[in-house]
């Protein structure tokens, strides 16, 4: 069983995203280790990019402060080399295409496999593009994780069949960023999808809140918080690893609560 | 070659979240190109509104003045607003109205795109918002005021350099945010397919008059038609009538900047390798780990790092070929044309008569070029007199 496989056996799966170098690799390694010691179920580890696309301005602005740090793609591999000696949580690059088309999409996939990175997410990579890159990580063991829209209706099926690792639930329109409400039925989506292929579903955009979590914890297997983990990252610099973790003990427990609900919250609801 | 692909250029590199949008406007478009009531209504509104055809101007003077080759002038600047784009918007509004949108959103640089677009919104009767890099609002004070008079609301982008990429970047975004009733009608031959594509159908009407123009004119081709390229949409008109005919050189003219030598250029073929941005996979400048360079160009029109994948694909096939006009050049021209002809070329098309004026007199007096005059220079006026150390007030 893979370590992706493995994250989502016992319980509900938190999966934290922070990205590297921000404000730098040290904090960033430390990070890693406070986030498994509080309850993280896998990290996703965010390569900068220039212009990200995707992002909304939480995230944008991290990654200009990382870039502008002088991290490099190559920083990051050593720092994974230096994490996976120490833990064996499952661990997936989130990045653009451009940063792995330019170092040849086989050279990358073969180094951050070779690094003990267990998976990819590319936001600017559809279903019709990815083959290209999927070949290449099939052949390094790494998942190439696909992601799932709220606009993508009849797409889930067909992007759910050829799914690995998990299947990333876009929550919302728009790009990363904290939202004050989450419309969309995300439990649907995830029923489409395990009606196609018994995979994990994880949701992320636009969650921040304990209650969020749980709600949306309910009919999905995992959560992704990205923009409010990396607000901590900006607003406290190399002092954030406390608050992150803090905040993370509380997002992972408001998980966990959900898949048991305990008897004292039920009396409270009689 | 795949659908969507130029060789190896092109493709379709969104979010999941933009997939079914380009999907449904494929079909749509694929549905409207060959409707006949589509295309009438279209034709009227090239005709009618925009002031089509446009002329083929023979420069007599720059003609004489560089003793080579025949010069003519298409001129794209005479077109309501002002230069070719707004060939491309009516078609895409007109597009999107069919659809059944009822706001539009674009990107601009210098600002011809956006005020094109805020034109054919008003014309139409849509909602419209135009992204414009922080940079180039005041490089461009000029053009964000039409644009508000014409009704948009225009937005500066603060993000990365706050030129035309982040602009482009900052559409797309707010394309993810709000997709049902919004058409992005993109400026340039370039982002995901359908719409390199799409903007370079609606812009072949360059090449089909030129074809016209000059067989009337001189019962003949022309040896050599030169653009600016900065996504590439003026060049992919004026080029694409002509891409069979393998006597006449296709010329794209890019903005070296400072120089192709320096960081401070806009080059992308010159200096950009292959890569993937904005939707697309071809050329980029960017760095040696992917991250896209912060390009720069006096002109804010050519000031981008990627290139359409259509011209990549000319390039790898050396069916066309992509020089390299610096700002001192193409401040030369700016200023050589309006003198010379009495015709005041937009900054970007000044890069296409900088290169000219080395070609021409290498070209035998037999021989024909022609020289798409892409925008006119009114918006740049400010900008050049800075240029020259000399302070005016709009």
């Amino acid at each position: 069983m893979s370590r992706i496989q493995q994250a989502f056996q016992e319980k509900k799966a938190f999966i934290p995203f922070i990205t590297c170098g921000d404000p730098d690799l040290e904090t960033t390694e430390k990070l890693v280790y406070a986030m498994e010691e509080a309850g993280a179920a896998l990290i996703e580890l965010g390569i900068p990019f220039s212009d990200p696309t995707a992002e909304g301005p939480v995230i944008q602005e991290a990654s200009l402060r990382a870039l502008t740090g002088g991290v490099t793609t190559d920083k990051i591999f050593d720092m994974v080399k230096r994490i996976r000696q120490k833990t064996q949580i499952p661990l997936v690059f989130m990045t653009y295409a451009n940063v792995v088309f330019s170092r040849g999409i086989g050279h990358f996939a073969r180094q951050a496999a070779e690094a003990g990175i267990d998976g990819l997410i590319l936001p600017d990579v559809p279903f019709e593009e990815k083959e290209e890159f999927d070949g290449p990580c099939r052949e390094y063991g790494l998942d190439f994780i696909s992601l799932i829209a709220p606009t993508s209706h009849e797409r889930i099926r067909m992007i759910a069949e050829k799914a690995s690792g998990f299947v990333y639930c876009v929550s919302s329109l728009g790009v990363t960023g904290t939202r004050s409400s989450i419309t969309t039925d995300t439990g649907a989506m995830v029923r489409v999808v395990k009606e196609t292929k018994n995979i994990p579903c994880a949701v992320g955009f636009g969650i921040s809140t304990p209650e969020q979590a749980s709600k949306i914890g309910a009919t999905a297997d995992g959560v992704i918080v990205g923009s409010a983990i990396v607000k901590l990252c900006g607003q406290y610099g190399r002092e954030c690893v406390p608050h992150v973790a803090e905040y993370v003990k509380k997002m992972a427990a408001a998980l966990e609560k959900q898949e048991q609900p305990s008897p004292d919250r039920s009396k409270c609801v009689n | 070659m795949k659908k969507g692909r130029y060789g190896i250029h092109g493709g379709q590199y969104i979010p999941e979240t933009l997939m079914n949008a380009v999907t449904e406007l494929e079909e749509a478009y694929e549905f409207y190109k060959k409707d006949p009531q589509f295309n009438a209504e279209l034709t009227e509104l090239l005709n009618e509104y925009a002031g089509r055809p446009s002329r083929l101007y023979f420069a007599r003077r720059m003609t004489e003045d560089l003793g080579g080759a025949k010069i003519y002038l298409k001129r794209e600047d005479l077109n309501h607003t002002g230069a070719h784009k707004i060939n491309n918007v009516l078609g895409q509004i007109l597009l999107a109205k069919k659809m059944g949108k009822t706001r539009v959103i674009a990107e601009t640089g210098a600002g011809q795109h956006g005020v094109a677009t805020a034109t054919a919104a008003a014309l139409m009767g849509m909602e419209c918002e135009v992204f414009m890099g922080e940079e180039d609002t005041k490089r461009q004070a000029l053009n964000v005021y039409r644009m508000r008079l014409l009704g948009a609301k225009v937005h500066a982008v603060t993000s990365g350099t706050a030129t035309l990429k982040d602009a482009v970047s900052e559409t797309m975004r707010e394309w993810t945010r709000r997709i049902d009733d919004t058409h992005y009608v993109l400026g340039s031959c370039m982002g995901p397919h359908p719409f390199p594509e799409i903007v370079r159908d609606f812009q072949s009407v360059i090449s089909r008059e030129i074809r016209e123009q000059l067989l009337e004119k001189e019962g003949r081709l022309p040896d050599a038609v030169l653009a600016c390229v900065g996504g590439g949409s003026n060049a992919i008109g004026a080029f694409y009538h002509f891409i069979g005919d393998e006597s006449v050189r296709l010329i794209g003219c890019e903005a070296a900047g400072r120089g192709v030598d320096t960081a401070e250029t806009a080059a992308t073929i010159a200096t950009g390798k292959l890569g993937i941005f904005h939707g697309m996979k071809s050329y980029f400048c960017q760095d040696e780990y992917g991250q896209i360079a912060p390009v720069y160009s006096i002109s804010a029109g050519l000031d981008y790092p990627g290139v359409g994948p259509e011209h990549a694909y000319l390039y790898d096939k050396g069916r066309a070929e992509y020089v390299a006009v610096t700002d001192d050049e193409a401040v030369d021209a700016f200023e050589y044309l309006s003198r010379t002809e009495g015709i005041i070329p937009a900054i970007e098309s000044a890069h296409a008569v900088a290169y000219a004026r080395k070609l021409a007199p290498e070209m035998g007096k037999d021989q024909i070029m022609v020289i798409n005059i892409s925008g006119r220079g009114d918006k740049d006026c400010a900008a050049i007199a800075r240029y020259r150390g000399e302070d005016i007030h709009e």
